[in-house]
Order: structure tokens, then C-alpha cells, then sequence
């Protein structure tokens, strides 16, 4: 098999010096995308959709899941604080043990400790010879190893290092790197793998099952462990109390490695320690259930090494085992232990306020299985040197440094989905727009900064990507696009224009602009009438809708006029309008300023929090009047409701966020509240007939994927069903088009690539209405499906002007 | 019905899932039904339960050859966890270890009255065995398996075959 080319700046092989993304031409990394999409796409979807299925399940089934994510977060806070005292405390309990511990600063460090470990094993060693005589190692599966590049170190020294985790061998047959931290060679297909084996290892019949690969697997590599001096272990979990190594696995090779060979040698990141073994039990419960559904692993192996357990000389096969044993002792005295414990930058994240969550990471990989863009590209495409998925961008930026982390951290969207898949809740992407602000401030200027300079009031230094800085200061584009159609939107489509915009910004041709509207929804409200004619057609609306005695109804809202609304979806804005005044709540729709979603979607952070402070300051005189504060788009309800937390003082983040509603979690409250869903638009018209679920009139619901996380799927959902439909929600996590990402000429396709799947789903329903709640996806689904698709409140809007 | 009963009847519906075979037997009639369920070569550790022995052809001295070649390895479950259908085998010098997780079936022993309904139970119990100095355990669930090769097979490193007889009268 031809060894792969894994990222378009790692050519020149690990730890290459390659610069930021935006170094690589955009059609480089554009291929490199496609190539990937095309040979291991498919592969790196069926395993990683299945494993993100199953890990819902078992969550829903999980009764005090959250209460367990709570706790397991806040044993790694309290381990990671005190890291430098659990460091001794595990010290000394390893050495009581008779074990040794050492703290290796590097990769270096750490591979020359167990080189040595593993030659003065091999030249006193009882073991069987390998087959060449040399010092031989079997190891079970650890990502800290791959940082290390363990194996290359020790095989420069001589060391025969064999993988006994069935797909990192795999890898290792083939030469190749990991492509997701849980399955490394989830990317080899059944016959990739037996035709790479039938090539290496010429069996007298070709391979074909997984069952023959793996009884082959199992009899060659068992051989291996017997004949092996030393046994490599990495560790999901180190208990310092009692110098307890704890491994997570489902195949049994840990166990083998650990206590077949004479001297075990157990390689963790320092951030591996937690306090006592009663803490191990929410991670124990937890890991298997985040990374693959599975309640809990086939194996989880807790030794506190050296172990009592017998020594096992295959070279003596006539001895009974544990001939070693020493009687007195009840326990051997030839087994030999060592517990390494790498820091390699983890000391320095330790220290920075942003990274330091990434050390809390149990390496489950369910932020890679929750991630759209993960699952069509994986983790050659969506990693770095040695991580992958979302969660690798604080570990490459953390251990390998910022450029590993540059050259694919723009593939986190920020759709959010990870951060309920986490089962220590990382807020992962923040992380990524952490690293992706700091990549975009050691960049250099480049030559068409004054293209945007005109364009931008943002809060950037030089040196940001032009692409980056068009999205990141979109509502200032809008507002000129919209005073200048129908202009703007005839100009935007003539090929110079296009082209000119790949070129520069990096805008793909082949995706369609937004159409600005010449009147944007704050003109239209207030040419309308504004809040007095809302007031009006309220209570034209009240009285139809509700009894006035209900308390619970009397509301006023602000309406959020978010970029998209305002300039280039006013017929959504006017649905919600009409909507909230038919069910007796009057509007006001006033000229608020960016939510700081787009800025923060490029990873301008600095930008993002002074458009914070600018919405708190503009809104804070109607939360004090006791308005609610309605929200169409939801990525800008995320934005009030999970980012300003990070901006904005608590009392006015809480104000915030207690007191602003996505749209139809708002009208789901008025008719919980007892206003009449047959004042709008429902199923079969005029209201008479109002369904709940089943008898209605079918219609596909994409809701969008911050909104979910916000769990604000349900609202929309209920109302639909209020309103005489049968919503068929989607289960793909994204549309793929996330704002930005789908115009980028280099993510293009990968954001194709997971919308087809999507509209895929969507076409199955076979449904005649189909509706999003976001921007985006609505633009991505109408491409696809070639329909409209409009938000659910423009189907549930009562027709009237 | 005990809550003893209660639990076992929740790890049996645990193991069914995973595959696994859970048998009742009360400690007199032990002995008779391992020979029943052996196949040669067979390995095990001496069993701590009161009145229950190995059948004669179980080794518990095995040579390296034999750890290699048995079929069968027989062990005690220190304690089960019925919600999970997991057994806990201690590392430990009378190997219960290698005996477990080399033959190709193991047949874990387990008393009626050490099977606890959770996770939190069973972490009960590990920290009283850590206290006391048995600081080496694994927590097995189900048979060993991969999807590495491209789809599901039981029986990688570890065993592919799991029995589970629990003592109901100790």
C-alpha cells in the first residue's frame, strides 16, 4: 500500500516547520480535502456516525448523565490544580510498590528513558529470544506514544517494537499514521486491510474475513507477546493514591502487554492523574459510554504494578508458572515496573487560562464522532502531527506547538456539537477559536489588506486572513450590499466579480452570494409603523388569541434584527413579526448591532467582545424594562447565550441570556401559556384540526446545530406539532455550510460533502414542506434539494400583511 | 425475593445482552456441573468458596505450555456488577490473571451474595479490596472483541467464549 500523505504541510515529514493555513494556497488544501473525501470519507462516516448514534442512546439512557459530567469535570479541575502535589503522592506510592517513577520533560526525555529501560532488560532477560535476537518490545494502543513517535526512537536504537492493538498493527503494517484517537485505522476498509495483509504476510489463501484477519492477527501477534522483554502500556487514567494504572480496552492485548513481559513500562501525560481510586469511578463509567456507547469497556485493567501476578517464561514452557515467585512475599520478585510521566508543554497549559481545559480531555474521541466535518473528512484530514478531531487543536497547540494546530483548525465550524458530547465538557470550541485567534495575529499582513481595511471597524491587528476578516465583518458588507441592490447582487454574479472574490477572499464560485434586500427588516418595521402599529395589531391580536386575564401573556418583545434577518432573509423577520402580534405581543424590531458571531466564527475574538459589550448596551434599558429579547438566527442566540459569558460581567451575561428566547421556544411558551395556536397558520388550514405528532401533515425539520445545543430543538418541534404537523427531525449533527465555512474555496467541498448527506436524510422523509432554522442551512438545503426551504415561522406566520 | 436474587436476575439480563451465559447453581452441585461444561486442556485457581473444589482435570500449577494450550480457564469473581454484567478478577499471585484472559472460554465464579446492582456498588467494593491490599483488579465485562479488522469479531487478545456461574447459596 502507498504510504499517504497526511496534510499538505507535513510532507517534509513530523515536525516539519510549515507555516500557518493560510500559507498553503487554498487549492492545495482543497485537494488534499477532496483526495481524502475520496479514499477514506466513506470508511471514516460509517464508524464514526455509528459510534455518535450509539453514545446518544446510551446518553439518553443515562439517567444522571449530567450530574456525572459534572462530577468527572470537576475531579480533572481539582486534579490539574493541585497536578504538582499528585505527582509526588503517585511517586511515592509507586515506589512503595517497588516501581519507579519518571517525569520526562519531552519526547526526547521520555524515549531515551525507556530505550534504556528496555536494553538492560533485554541483556538480563529470561524471556524467549525474538526471532532476531534483538530487544523486543509489544505495546497496546496509546495516542501519548504517538506524540512520542516511541516506536520510530526505539527502532533507531535497535528495539523491535511490535503494536499488539489490532488496528494500531494495521498501521504499523502499512506505515501508516492514526486517522481518529479511539479506532486508529478506522479509515482502512475490510478489504484494504486484507489485501495490505495478504501482500505482507503471502498466507497460503488469500484473506478475506475480518474473523480470518483477526485469528491471524491474534496468533501472530500472541507469539510476539510471549517472546517480548518488555511490555509498553499507555494509561487512560493514573490513580495517585495507590500507583494504580488504569486501561480501558476492549481486545485484551493491555492486559497481555502488562503482566506477560517481566518489566512493564506505562507511558500517561502528566494530566493522567487523579487523586484516589473512588474518583476513577465516574471517568470508568463514562469513557466507554462517550467513546463508542458501549455502557462500559470489555476490560478495564486497574494494577497498582509491580502486580503479584505470576511471571510467565515461555521459554521455559515445562516450569510452572510464577517459578519466580517468591513464597514470603506472596509476589514476584522479577517484575520490574516503570511509570512515565511526560509533560511536554503540558506544565505551559497548565499555566494558560485558555488550554488548560484541553488537560482535562479523556481522549474518547466522541467530539471527532459528533463533528460533521470529522466524519467526512477524519483525522488526516481534521488533525494534526499526532491528534485529531476537535479537541486536537489545544493538544497540538499544546504539545506540538501552534502551526500543527493551523493547519486544520479551520475545520471546527463552531457548530458546537462536541460540547454535549464531552463527558468532561470542554467547551471545545472556544479552544479552537482561541487558537485560530492566536494563529491569525502571528500571521503577516498580506497584499491585499486594503481590499477589507475600508470594509472593517474591527478590533484586529494586521496580518489576518482577507477572507477571514470579510466574514468576520459580514454586517458591514450586508449593510452595503443592501444599500446598494439591486446593484450588489446583479455585480456579485458576473464571472470577473467571482472571480476576483476566490481570488482575494477566497469565496468558492460555485457557491451562490446571498441576495441583499433593498429594504432591510428594520425599515420595513418601521415604514410600517413601527411600535405603535405593532401595539395595535397586538391587540387586534390579543383579543383574538387569548383571554386578557392571563398574566403570563402579557409580554413585549424585542426582536433581534441579526445580519441575515435584516439584509438578506426580511421574509422570516416579517413571519416572526406577524406571528408574535397575532398571538397578542407586540414588537419592536430596533437597529442592534452584530452579535459578534461572525467575528468569532474567524476566530477575532478581541472583536467579538467589544461587539458584546455594544448588544448588552444596547439592549440592557429594555431587559430592565422587562422586555424579552427574541432571536430568529440561532447561532446569535449561542452568542448571547454561551460566548458573552467569557465577554460580559455575570450579572449582565445572566440578564442576558435568562431573558432572550429563540423564536419558537417563545411562541412554544405563549401557547403553553394558553394562547391559541389557530390564530396561525396551521396544518390543513384555518385551524380547525390541531394534530399532536403523528396524525399531521408531514414536514421535515433541520433545526440548526448550536440551537440543539442549546437544547432548543424540542420547542420548535412541539410547536410544529401544536400546529397540526408531523415533524421528521433530521440526525445528521450540521448542514455543513456553517456560516462562512461552505463559501471557503478550500472547504468547499467538505461542506458539499456533508450537506449531501443531510439532504440525503431530508429526501428520504419524501415530505412536501421542508424547514431550518438557520441561515445557513436553508441556503445549503435549497441548493441541494433545489426547493425552498423556509423557517418553520414562515409556515407557521398567519397570512396577512 | 432477596435483593441478592434481585441483582443476579439483573446481571443475567446484563450478560444475555453481551452474550455470556449465566448458570445458578448452588455450592454442592458446583463441582459436578464445571466438569460438565469442561474441555481440555483446563486451567484454574483455587476456589475460596465453602464446599467448592475444581473438577479433577483442572490444573492450578500450570506450566507456560499449558497457559498456551488450555481451553479453559477457570477463576473467582471477587464481585459481580449486575447492571453491567461485569465480573472483577484480581491480578494476583495465584494468577488468576493470565488464566482468565489466555484460554479461549473462561468461566468466572461469583457468590450470589458478592453481586451488587452498580457501579457504584461495585466501587464499594474495590475500594474496601484496595484498603485491604488488593490493589490488582480487572473489571472484565462480556468477551473480548475488535471491530479493527472491519467488522465485530469476539475473541482478539482475550477470550471469546465468557461463562458466569453464580453460587446461590454463598
Amino acid at each position: 500500500m502507498a504510504e499517504r500523505s497526511h496534510g499538505p504541510g507535513q510532507s517534509e515529514g513530523r515536525g516539519s516547520t510549515a507555516g500557518h493555513t493560510t500559507s498553503y494556497p487554498r487549492a492545495e488544501t482543497a485537494a488534499h480535502l477532496r483526495q481524502l473525501l475520496e479514499t477514506e470519507g466513506d470508511a471514516i462516516h460509517a464508524h464514526t456516525s455509528v459510534s455518535n448514534r450509539r453514545r446518544h442512546e446510551v446518553f439518553d439512557e443515562t439517567d444522571d448523565l449530567d450530574a456525572l459530567r459534572s462530577e468527572a469535570r470537576a475531579i480533572k479541575e481539582d486534579a490539574i490544580d493541585r497536578l504538582p502535589d499528585l505527582i509526588e503522592t503517585v511517586r511515592k506510592a509507586v515506589e512503595a510498590n517497588g516501581g519507579t517513577v519518571y517525569v520526562a520533560a519531552d519526547a526526547a526525555d521520555a524515549n531515551a528513558y525507556v530505550a534504556d529501560v528496555v536494553n538492560n532488560r533485554a541483556a538480563t532477560s529470561t524471556a524467549a529470544e525474538s526471532a532476531s535476537g534483538r530487544p523486543s518490545v509489544v505495546k497496546s494502543k496509546s495516542m501519548t506514544t504517538e506524540e512520542l513517535d516511541l516506536n520510530d526512537a526505539l527502532e533507531s536504537e535497535g528495539i523491535e517494537v511490535t503494536e499488539t492493538d489490532l488496528g494500531e498493527w494495521v498501521l504499523q503494517v502499512a506505515d501508516d499514521t492514526p486517522s481518529h484517537i479511539v479506532g486508529p485505522a478506522m479509515h482502512l476498509t475490510r478489504e484494504e486491510i486484507a489485501e495490505l495483509f495478504t501482500e505482507q504476510f503471502d498466507p497460503d489463501e488469500e484473506f478475506e474475513t475480518a474473523e480470518e484477519l483477526t485469528r491471524f492477527a491474534r496468533d501472530h501477534l500472541g507469539e510476539r507477546i510471549r517472546e517480548a522483554d518488555v511490555g509498553i502500556t499507555g494509561a487512560n487514567f493514573v490513580v495517585a493514591e495507590s500507583g494504580t494504572i488504569t486501561l480501558v480496552t476492549n481486545e485484551g492485548n493491555a492486559r497481555k502487554c502488562a503482566v506477560t513481559p517481566d518489566t512493564h513500562v506505562a507511558i500517561a501525560g502528566v494530566e493522567k492523574l487523579i487523586p484516589s481510586i473512588r474518583d476513577l469511578e465516574p471517568f470508568v463509567d463514562l469513557i466507554a459510554k462517550s467513546a463508542t456507547g458501549q455502557e462500559i469497556s470489555q476490560y478495564v485493567t486497574m494494577l497498582s504494578p509491580p502486580t503479584e501476578s505470576p511471571t510467565l517464561t515461555f521459554d521455559e514452557p515445562d516450569e510452572p508458572i510464577g517459578a519466580n515467585t517468591d513464597a514470603e512475599t506472596n509476589g514476584s520478585t522479577d517484575r520490574e515496573f516503570h511509570l512515565v510521566l511526560l509533560d511536554n508543554g503540558r506544565t505551559e497549559m497548565r499555566a494558560d487560562d485558555q488550554l488548560r481545559e484541553t488537560l482535562y480531555c479523556i481522549r474518547c474521541g466522541a467530539c471527532s464522532n459528533s463533528c460533521a466535518n470529522f466524519q467526512a473528512v477524519g483525522g488526516h484530514g481534521f488533525g494534526g502531527e499526532t491528534y485529531s478531531g476537535g479537541i486536537a487543536t489545544g493538544w497540538e497547540a499544546g504539545v506540538h506547538g501552534q502551526d500543527s494546530a493551523a493547519e486544520f483548525n479551520d475545520l471546527c465550524t463552531g457548530c458546537t456539537r462536541c460540547v454535549d458530547a464531552c463527558p468532561v465538557k470542554i467547551d471545545i470550541p472556544w479552544i479552537n477559536t482561541v487558537v485560530r485567534d492566536r494563529v491569525n495575529r502571528d500571521a503577516e499582513p498580506e497584499a491585499y489588506d486594503f481590499l477589507v481595511d475600508g470594509l472593517t471597524p474591527d478590533e484586529e491587528s494586521g496580518g489576518l486572513d482577507l477572507g477571514k476578516r470579510f466574514f468576520g465583518n459580514i454586517d458591514t458588507v450586508a449593510k452595503l450590499g443592501s444599500a446598494t441592490a439591486p446593484v450588489s447582487n446583479w455585480l456579485g454574479e458576473t464571472a470577473p466579480v467571482r472571480s476576483l472574490l476566490e481570488r482575494t477572499l477566497g469565496i468558492d464560485q460555485r457557491r451562490a452570494l446571498p441576495s441583499f434586500e433593498r429594504q432591510s427588516l428594520v425599515d420595513w418595521f418601521d415604514a410600517r409603523g413601527g411600535e405603535q402599529e405593532s401595539k395595535r395589531r397586538a391587540a387586534a391580536g390579543r383579543r383574538a388569541a387569548h383571554d386578557e386575564s392571563t398574566d403570563a401573556l402579557d409580554r413585549e418583545v424585542v426582536l433581534y434584527p441579526d445580519v441575515y434577518t435584516n439584509y438578506v432573509d426580511t421574509d422570516r423577520g416579517k413571519a416572526a413579526v406577524r406571528t408574535l402580534e397575532a398571538l397578542g405581543v407586540p414588537v419592536s424590531v430596533p437597529n442592534l448591532p452584530e452579535s459578534g458571531r461572525a467575528p468569532l466564527s474567524q476566530g477575532m475574538v478581541a472583536t467579538a467582545d467589544t461587539q458584546a459589550s455594544t448588544v448588552y448596551a444596547a439592549l440592557a434599558e429594555d431587559l430592565d424594562a422587562g422586555r424579552d429579547v427574541v432571536v430568529i438566527e440561532p447561532s446569535d442566540l449561542a452568542a448571547f447565550q454561551r460566548e458573552y459569558e467569557r465577554f460580559l460581567p455575570e450579572r449582565s451575561f445572566e440578564r442576558l441570556r435568562d431573558n432572550s428566547y429563540e423564536i419558537c421556544e417563545f411562541i412554544f411558551g405563549l401557547l403553553e401559556n394558553g394562547a391559541d395556536p389557530a390564530v396561525l397558520s396551521t396544518a390543513g388550514g384555518g385551524g380547525e384540526r390541531i394534530g399532536n405528532g403523528d396524525s399531521g401533515q408531514p414536514i421535515a425539520y433541520h433545526s440548526h446545530c448550536q440551537q440543539r445545543t442549546l437544547d432548543l430543538e424540542a420547542p420548535t418541534v412541539a410547536v410544529l406539532e401544536r400546529c397540526g404537523y408531523a415533524p421528521r427531525t433530521s440526525t445528521v449533527e450540521c448542514c455543513g455550510m456553517a456560516g462562512s465555512f461552505g463559501y471557503k474555496r478550500e472547504y468547499y467541498e467538505v461542506s458539499m460533502d456533508v450537506g449531501e448527506r443531510l439532504a440525503s436524510e431530508i429526501e428520504q422523509a419524501s415530505t412536501e414542506l421542508v424547514v431550518a432554522s438557520g441561515t445557513s442551512c436553508g441556503d445549503q438545503l435549497e441548493t441541494l434539494l433545489g426547493r425552498t426551504v423556509p423557517h418553520p415561522v414562515e409556515v407557521l406566520a398567519p397570512d396577512r400583511p | 425475593m432477596s435483593t441478592d436474587t434481585d441483582a443476579v436476575g439483573q446481571l443475567e439480563h446484563a450478560l444475555d445482552e453481551l452474550e455470556v451465559s449465566l448458570e445458578r447453581v448452588s455450592a454442592a452441585e458446583a463441582s459436578d456441573r464445571l466438569a460438565a461444561l469442561l474441555t481440555e486442556p483446563a486451567i484454574g485457581v483455587e476456589l475460596p468458596f465453602e464446599g467448592v473444589s475444581l473438577p479433577a482435570p483442572v490444573t492450578t500449577e500450570p506450566t507456560a505450555a499449558t497457559l498456551a494450550d488450555a481451553q479453559i480457564g477457570i477463576t473467582p469473581a471477587t464481585f459481580a456488577i449486575a447492571e453491567y454484567g461485569t465480573v472483577a478478577i484480581e491480578s494476583r499471585a495465584a494468577g488468576d490473571e493470565p488464566i482468565s484472559v489466555y484460554p479461549e472460554h473462561h468461566i468466572a465464579i461469583v457468590a450470589a451474595s458478592d453481586v451488587v446492582p452498580d457501579l457504584a456498588g461495585g466501587f464499594g467494593r474495590l475500594a474496601d479490596r484496595f484498603a485491604a491490599g488488593g490493589d490488582s483488579i480487572v473489571f472484565a465485562t462480556g468477551r473480548s472483541a475488535t471491530a479493527d479488522m472491519g467488522d465485530l469479531v469476539h475473541g482478539v487478545h482475550g477470550p471469546g467464549e465468557v461463562t458466569v456461574i453464580v453460587l446461590e447459596d454463598r
